[in-house]
Order: structure tokens, then C-alpha cells, then sequence
């Protein structure tokens, strides 16, 4: 021991590293207040259905529940299955064949997802539905039935595939060849080939994208609804709305609730498991175009007729219905008061969730390993997991409790918000990770505060995710359906409740102009994410 | 194992100094990025820390800066406690100007943004950045965005950012290793220039030999998060305290062998064993080793031509070394002026003008110090 350590002597007792690798109280205040907040829909649906644990316990066990259940779950594991056989061929004819203009196509095939689904289900009833137009072009109705279960099923599969097409479409173009090459030369076949090597390395991709459509089809409320299939958000909706049974309704919410909970759970642990994404070939070679031969033409003529389907039915359909409408003096008048509201709504909740979205990103990215992190971005994401619609209802059992909030615009803004967080703060923490950590100690040893760094070199710099988050709330908010009907305060008019309440009473003419101006308004901030997104 | 670094008498007028650090300690999940680091550095001085990657050297710089906090230990800067196990000041109001590894200049910013940055809230704010401008030759360059400058240009900007504030201190970390080869010579002397202009203490940080012994007052070697020694270049360099420092500057010949009779013995001499007791490590810098007439005879088996010089690798004959064979087998390398022409397969005689050094190896430990 030299005399310099024994002098340190006094110094020695371990004190807690005080770094600036440490968050700053400041952004931990912050970050949990977003995380608390995340919190109140559970605690309030918990304390709604403990206020009657009896009838609550009534409502769960019923029969009639267990049978919602297994539909519910039934309808989601279609839906994915459909939108995965969708999107799988697609996506790999138009990044791994000669199919022609798969350039184009590529594009394209992302495009109904602007299409929100009580949109698409209105289309589908006013075309194929009883009295509808191809009804009226036969004289008569059509030999099936258009809703219930396969109905709403065909319905939500064909616009949420985008989901699973944009989620396995990286993964695809990331496929190595000479894996392929390697199993075909060990003598196995095309089928077996694709089996066993192929789709292993595609699973991750296609589990992500199949979660989220199976999330959407759990949550999805409007599509069911129109449809008349019902799932659990329908009956839901049915109890809270005619027969203004909370207790039942909060219970079934719970329920719902925790489905979507279990379905990420074991998507999470199912990732845990796996690591075939962790070893992608380094150096993946340039592969050459597969020749689909006499394959072209079939190929070409299902990804046509998903996209007729998707994109050019709807089109023609709003089209129709929008002239018709106007041929019959449908007022145009009131669509200016729901575009002024929608994007009122949809601007609010984009920048509260972008503001909202930094200290949670913030912390994920520059103290990961800080022990708060964990939880406070688990409680960010439950938005993530919870249905629309039962954030909507419990923030109304809150809001009974909060006074001037209850019925406000504040209120709805509060629900875009939780459901929305995640996509902003997952646009934010990609841009982050861009700025280098020594920017921001450069800046402080120039004499900079943390909140000023922050304010002039830290968002300055991540303004692109930040803004890419933001248009992505936007996009998302405008089409929201359930928690707007349920939470928009009186004299907010918005299009995407025009829209639905038109189409459930089937007055198709006047649904057509909001949800023309709805696509419209839709392609603006998409056209920014590609813009942002292109620029990179 | 002694980590005494030595306190030299004061170089510059006897007086304040710039930075005295005691027992600093930092540990990230329980290892020690930096163990022990105890330095003072007087005003005015160049000191440059020097050691191999992973020794601590950046850690230590960070500490003084202030992005860290140490786990124990205390900081003054300028004769004021700016860390101890009570206070701490954040780097923001330390007064320390820092140039980064990377630079780290803003890119949303053009070059004069980026100086005046540092300088919010002063009235003169445009003209201070103006003259940092002007003593780093930047002038020209005010209006040019970041990504339009060389790498030569970028560190001028850093270090004209960092000067223009007036810091009471200036820290730089690795500040030559992004630059080519070509440029490192020409940039160190031109920073070497501005430091010595300005007159500011500066504490630079390098895992460059070369680098630390052409332009710091003093050096400080670092190994496994402590100071190991310090002193001016020529006294780490002609009298390395450890192993360590003796191998990782300059090159060295080392040879293990026993101590018998407070001696050691070498194929080029016996020698006094000094405070070696059982083990010695003998160093033998190339370039102290003379051709000559008489001498231990050796044969030529390598030649590397360098230009300046030529180093060869010499085989000593058998029988020819008193105690042959020796641990590091029986070749040195010899650096020697290129304008004699020595072929391998030559025949040479080999002798050392100078006693060599000599290390305590007993535990043939090499960084068993005194």
C-alpha cells in the first residue's frame, strides 16, 4: 500500500457515482409524470370494476363471456393469418422477382393502410351489402351473406396486411442467397428449401407485423361494428352505449384488456427465445431477380386484384357514392366544421405526444441501463397493448372524478395521447441514437445548463424523428374511431365520427365526402414520413 | 505496488496551481476505470497523460471535466474544490474549455455559431469569436457549415470553440488520432503554437508516444487507472520508473536474468544490478548500442531500412555471451544511423558506451515498480 492510497484514505468509503451518465432529476420527473399518466386507465378500470365486485365477477363469468372470448380471439388469429398470406407472397415477389413493375407495386401495396377500416367496411356494405350496388346492378341480392365473422374478417385482413408487408419487407431484402444456395445444393427442394430455411429467417419479421395485426383486430372497434360481427369491442360498445351497464362494460373492457396484454406477452417471450435474427450474414450478397417464368402472369394477377381490392374499390366506390350524393343535394356545408375539428384534434395530439414522447426516448437512449428506465417505458408502451376503446372508457370513469376535464377537449387529447405514445417515441429514439453523446458534453462544457442543451442542440438535432413521430400521431389520431366517439366533447365535430355514424344507418352518400377528405388528409403527413424518411 | 508520482520542482513561477487532483477515483459497475489518479498540474504547463488504450486516460479527463463524478478522491481546479466527496460542480460551470476526440462540433451550426456558442451572454460575443477565429487561422471559414471542413480545419474550429470563453484550463483527448499521417506533424505544431500564444494550462491525452514527448512540458504515464509516473520527456524517457513505461516508450531490448553479487549480466556486460534484488530486467534502448572494434561479436540476420535510420536485428555468436543463452533469446535489435550499409549474414562487434538500466523483475512482474 504507497502513502498516496493510504492518504486517499478518507475518500474511500463508496459513494454512489454521481455521473452525468446518471439522469438529472428533471428528465426523471418528466419521464415518470408520462409514465403516471400511462397508468390511469388501468387503475381506473381496476377501481370501476371493484366498486361492484359482485356484478363485475357476474359479467366475467357468464357464459356469454367465455363465448365472446374464444370469437374474439378466433376473429383476431384470422385476420392475421389472412393479412400474412397477403402480405408474404407480396412482399416477396416485389423485392425478389422479375415480377413486372414491381417497382411501382412495391409502393403502392403499402398505400391502404391510409384506408381506415370502418372505411373500408362501409365500402365493402354499400358494394356487396343487401341493396348495395352490385345489388342494384343485379336486380337482386347477392347469394352470401356480408356480415358477421367472415365478413369482418376479409374486411380487417385486407387493410391491415400493410402491417405485416411493412414489417417483413426489410427482412426479405435482407435475406441471404446463399443460404438458399446452400440448401438447394445439400439437395432439397424449393418447398423444403422455403420451409426450412427461408421462413426461420422471416419469423421474427412476420411475428412482429402479425402482432400488431392481431392488436388491431382485438382493438379494432369500427370495422366489427359496421360488420356486424361480434367481437368483444362491439358488445362492449353495446353495453356502455344502450344499455348503460358500466359495471358490465368495464369488466368486459378488463378483460379485453388483458388479452391484448397476454397476445404481447407472448410475443415478447417468444422473442426472447429466438435468435435467428442475431445472425445475419455479414456481406449479403446482391441477389439477381428470380425469374418467375410462365409464374409472371398469375403473380401479377393476385397482387393486381389485392390492390383492385384495397385501393382502386375504394376509390371508385367513394367516388360513386360522393357524386351521387352531391347529384342529391347532400350539404357540403358542416364538412368544413369536422375537417377544422379533425385536424384541431389530430394537431393537439401530435405535439402533446411528440413533448411527452422526448423524456421517455431521452432517458431509453441515454441511460439505458439506469434502473428506472425499464419501468417507465413498459408503462409508456401499455398504450400499445390497450384497445381504443377501453382507454376511452376508463378515462370516462376518470374523468367523473375530475371534474372541468370531464368532456373536454383536454380529455380526448389525453387518450390520443396514451394510445399514441409509443409511435412517437419510437420515431424519437431512432433519431436520438443519432446524436452523439459528446455533442451534448461539448455543449455543456461550454458553459450550457442540461435544459438548454437540450433546447439548442439536443432537439435541434433529432428534429427529424421528432417531427417523423409527430406526422405519425397525426396520421394515427385522424382516424381514430372509438375513443373520439366516446370522448369528444360537445360541438366537436369529426370525420371519422361523421363517417361511422352515416355508415351504421347506411346513408352512404353522406359518409363518402369525410371519408374522401379523410384520405385526403391522411396522404399529407404519410407524404412527410416518406419525405423524412427518403432524406436520411 | 507503489503509484508515487514524483512532484519535480515547480517548473513555471512558484505559485498556484492549475489542477491538483487526489485519490480520484472512478468505478463503473464495481471496476475501476480509474484506480488511483494523483496529479498536479502548475499554471501555464503543457502535461500531456500518456498510456496504452484502456488505462484510464480519457476517464481521467472526463473527471476533470466534469462529465464524470468520481466514486472517491477530491478535484481542485485553479485552488478551488470543484469535486470531493461533498461537492460537486457540474462541467458547465467549471470553467474548462475541452477539444473531443471527435470534435463533436455542432452540425446544425456554421463555424462562427459554433464558437459564439460558449460565449452566450457576452456583450463582445461576436468579437471574441471573432479573435478565436483569428488565432486558430480561421477567419475565412466563419460562414462555412461543419461538413464542409477538413478534418485539419474541423479540430481548429474545436479548439477555437473551446478557447473562446477564456477557460482557465484546456483538456484535450486524443486530439491528433483522426487525423492522416501526413497532417498529425504539421497540426501538432500549429496547436503546440496557439496553446503556447495563449499561455492557457493545458492537459492533453494521447496514447502516442511521439505525440507526448514532442510537445508537453511534462508527462504523465498512466497504466491500469493510476498516474505511473511524471516528469519532463526526457527524464520518462531516459529514466523509466517501470517496465511499463520503459516498454511502451521508445523501444527497448529487455533482458530477465538472475542477479549474483548485486550484478547483472548481459551479452553486452556485466552491469550493477542497482535496486534490482533477485530478478533484473535489463533495458537496452537500440539506438545506445555502438558498432565498434572491440566488442561482443554478433552476426547481422535482419535488416529494416527506415530512411533516417536502420534498425538490425543482431544474433550474438555462440559462446560469445558470458552467460548465454538469455530468456528473450539471444538477438537485440540496433538502431543505427543508414548511412553504414550492413547486409545479414555481416559480421559486427557490439557495445554499450553506457550502463543500461536497470528494473527490479523479482516477481519478473513488469510492472513491479520501486
Amino acid at each position: 500500500m504507497s502513502a498516496l492510497s493510504a492518504a486517499s484514505g478518507p475518500f474511500r468509503r463508496t459513494r454512489s457515482a454521481r455521473t452525468t451518465r446518471r439522469p438529472s432529476a428533471a428528465l426523471v420527473v418528466a419521464a415518470s409524470a408520462v409514465a403516471l399518466i400511462a397508468l390511469v386507465p388501468p387503475v381506473y378500470l381496476v377501481a370501476r370494476v371493484s366498486e361492484a365486485p359482485a356484478d363485475a365477477a357476474n359479467a366475467i363469468l357468464a357464459r356469454s363471456t367465455l363465448d365472446l372470448t374464444v370469437r374474439t380471439l378466433a376473429f383476431a388469429a384470422a385476420v392475421t393469418a389472412i393479412a400474412t398470406a397477403i402480405a408474404l407472397p407480396i412482399a416477396w415477389l416485389t423485392e425478389r422477382t422479375d415480377l413486372p413493375g414491381r417497382r411501382l407495386l412495391a409502393i403502392l401495396a403499402a398505400a391502404p393502410l391510409a384506408v381506415p377500416t370502418y372505411v373500408g367496411a362501409m365500402v365493402a356494405i354499400s358494394t356487396f351489402g343487401p341493396g348495395g350496388l352490385l345489388a342494384d346492378l343485379l336486380g337482386r341480392d347477392l347469394p352470401f351473406a356480408i356480415y358477421g365473422f367472415w365478413g369482418a374478417t376479409t374486411v380487417l385482413a385486407i387493410f391491415t396486411y400493410p402491417y405485416v408487408l411493412l414489417s417483413v419487407r426489410p427482412a426479405v431484402i435482407a435475406l441471404d442467397p446463399r443460404l438458399e444456395d446452400a440448401s438447394r445444393g445439400f439437395g432439397y427442394g424449393r418447398w423444403t428449401t422455403f420451409r426450412r430455411v427461408i421462413l426461420p429467417q422471416l419469423r421474427p419479421a412476420l411475428s412482429s407485423g402479425g402482432l400488431i395485426v392481431t392488436l388491431y383486430a382485438l382493438a379494432d372497434f369500427g370495422a366489427p361494428a359496421l360488420m356486424r360481427f361480434d367481437s368483444f369491442t362491439r358488445v362492449i360498445f353495446i353495453r356502455y352505449e344502450s344499455t348503460f351497464d358500466r359495471t358490465g362494460a368495464a369488466a368486459l373492457a378488463s378483460v379485453l384488456a388483458m388479452l391484448a396484454l397476454v397476445v404481447v406477452a407472448l410475443e415478447v417471450w417468444t422473442r426472447g427465445r429466438r435468435r435467428y435474427d442475431a445472425i445475419r450474414a455479414t456481406g449479403a450478397a446482391e441477389a439477381p431477380p428470380i425469374r418467375l417464368g410462365r409464374w409472371r402472369w398469375p403473380a401479377l394477377a393476385f397482387v393486381g386484384s389485392v390492390l383492385s381490392v384495397a385501393l382502386v374499390l375504394p376509390a371508385t366506390v367513394l367516388g360513386y357514392w360522393l357524386i351521387r350524393g352531391l347529384a342529391a343535394g347532400e350539404a357540403v356545408g358542416g364538412l368544413w366544421d369536422a375537417t377544422r375539428d379533425t385536424l384541431l384534434g389530430a394537431g393537439l395530439a401530435a405535439a402533446v405526444t411528440a413533448a411527452a414522447a422526448l423524456p421517455v426516448a431521452l432517458l431509453a437512449v441515454r441511460h439505458p441501463r439506469s434502473a428506472i428506465t425499464r419501468p417507465i417505458e413498459v408503462l409508456a408502451y401499455t398504450g400499445y397493448a390497450l384497445p381504443g376503446l377501453v382507454v376511452a372508457l376508463a378515462l370516462v370513469f376518470a374523468g367523473i372524478n375530475m371534474g372541468p376535464l370531464y368532456q373536454s377537449l383536454a380529455m380526448l387529447i389525453l387518450a390520443y395521447l396514451l394510445l399514441f405514445l409509443p409511435l412517437a417515441i419510437g420515431a424519437t429514439r431512432v433519431s436520438l441514437l443519432q446524436v452523439r453523446p459528446s455533442l451534448e458534453e461539448a455543449a455543456r462544457g461550454l458553459g450550457r445548463s442540461r435544459w438548454n442543451v437540450l433546447r439548442t442542440v439536443t432537439a435541434p438535432l433529432a428534429s427529424r424523428g421528432i417531427l417523423a413521430g409527430a406526422a405519425l400521431v397525426f396520421l394515427t389520431t385522424i382516424k381514430e374511431l372509438p375513443a373520439t366517439l366516446i370522448l369528444a366533447p360537445i360541438g366537436f365535430d369529426s370525420l371519422a365520427v361523421r363517417v361511422w355514424s352515416a355508415s351504421s344507418e347506411a346513408f352512404f352518400a353522406k359518409a363518402a365526402l369525410p371519408a374522401l377528405m379523410l384520405l385526403l388528409l391522411s396522404s399529407v403527413p404519410l407524404a412527410i414520413l416518406e419525405i423524412t424518411g427518403r432524406r436520411r | 505496488m507503489s503509484a508515487r508520482p514524483e512532484r519535480p520542482g515547480v517548473p513555471n513561477e512558484a505559485g498556484q496551481l492549475a489542477l491538483r487532483a487526489m485519490g480520484l477515483r472512478a468505478s463503473f459497475d464495481d471496476t475501476d476505470a480509474v484506480a488511483d489518479l494523483t496529479l498536479e498540474v502548475h499554471q501555464g504547463e503543457l502535461l500531456a497523460i500518456l498510456g496504452p488504450s484502456g488505462c484510464g486516460k480519457t476517464t481521467s479527463l472526463r473527471l476533470i471535466a466534469g462529465f464524470e463524478a468520481p466514486t472517491a478522491g477530491s478535484l481542485e481546479l485553479a485552488g478551488t474544490v470543484v469535486a470531493d466527496d461533498r461537492r460537486f460542480v457540474p462541467p458547465e460551470r467549471r470553467g474548462v474549455g475541452m477539444v473531443f476526440q471527435d470534435y463533436a462540433l455542432f452540425p446544425h451550426m456554421t463555424v462562427l455559431e459554433n464558437v459564439e456558442y460558449g460565449l452566450r451572454g457576452r456583450d463582445d460575443k461576436r468579437a471574441l469569436a471573432i479573435e478565436a477565429l483569428a488565432t486558430t487561422g480561421l477567419s475565412a471559414l466563419g460562414d462555412r457549415r461543419v461538413h464542409e471542413l477538413s478534418g485539419g480545419e474541423q479540430q481548429r474550429v474545436a479548439l477555437a470553440r473551446a478557447l473562446a470563453p477564456r477557460p482557465t484550463l484546456l483538456l484535450l483527448d486524443e486530439p491528433f488520432s483522426n487525423l492522416d499521417l501526413a497532417l498529425r506533424g504539421q497540426v501538432r505544431q500549429e496547436l503546440h503554437d496557439i496553446v503556447r500564444e495563449t499561455g492557457i494550462t493545458t492537459v492533453l491525452v494521447t496514447h502516442d508516444q511521439e505525440e507526448a514527448l514532442s510537445i508537453a512540458d511534462r508527462v504523465a504515464f498512466m497504466a491500469r487507472g493510476r498516474i505511473v509516473q511524471v516528469g519532463a520527456p526526457e527524464e520518462i524517457y531516459l529514466h523509466p520508473r517501470t517496465l511499463d513505461v520503459a516498454e511502451f516508450i521508445g523501444d527497448a531490448n529487455v533482458f530477465y536474468v538472475d542477479v549474483a553479487d548485486r550484478t547483472v549480466r548481459t551479452p553486452l556486460g556485466s552491469f550493477d544490478a542497482g535496486p534490482a534484488r533477485r530478478r533484473a530486467a535489463v533495458v537496452i534502448r537500440p539506438e545506445d548500442i555502438q558498432l565498434s572494434e572491440v566488442g561482443t561479436p554478433a552476426t547481422v540476420i535482419q535488416r529494416e531500412y527506415y530512411g533516417h535510420d536502420q534498425v538490425l536485428h543482431v544474433r550474438f555468436e555462440n559462446g560469445s555471451a558470458e552467460d548465454g543463452p538469455f530468456e528473450e533469446g539471444d538477438t537485440v535489435r540496433v538502431r543505427l544511423s543508414s548511412r553504414e550499409r550492413l547486409d545479414p549474414g555481416q559480421r559486427v562487434a557490439l557495445r554499450l558506451p553506457e550502463p543500461p538500466l536497470v528494473l527490479d523483475a523479482t516477481d519478473h512482474e513488469p510492472a513491479a515498480g520501486g
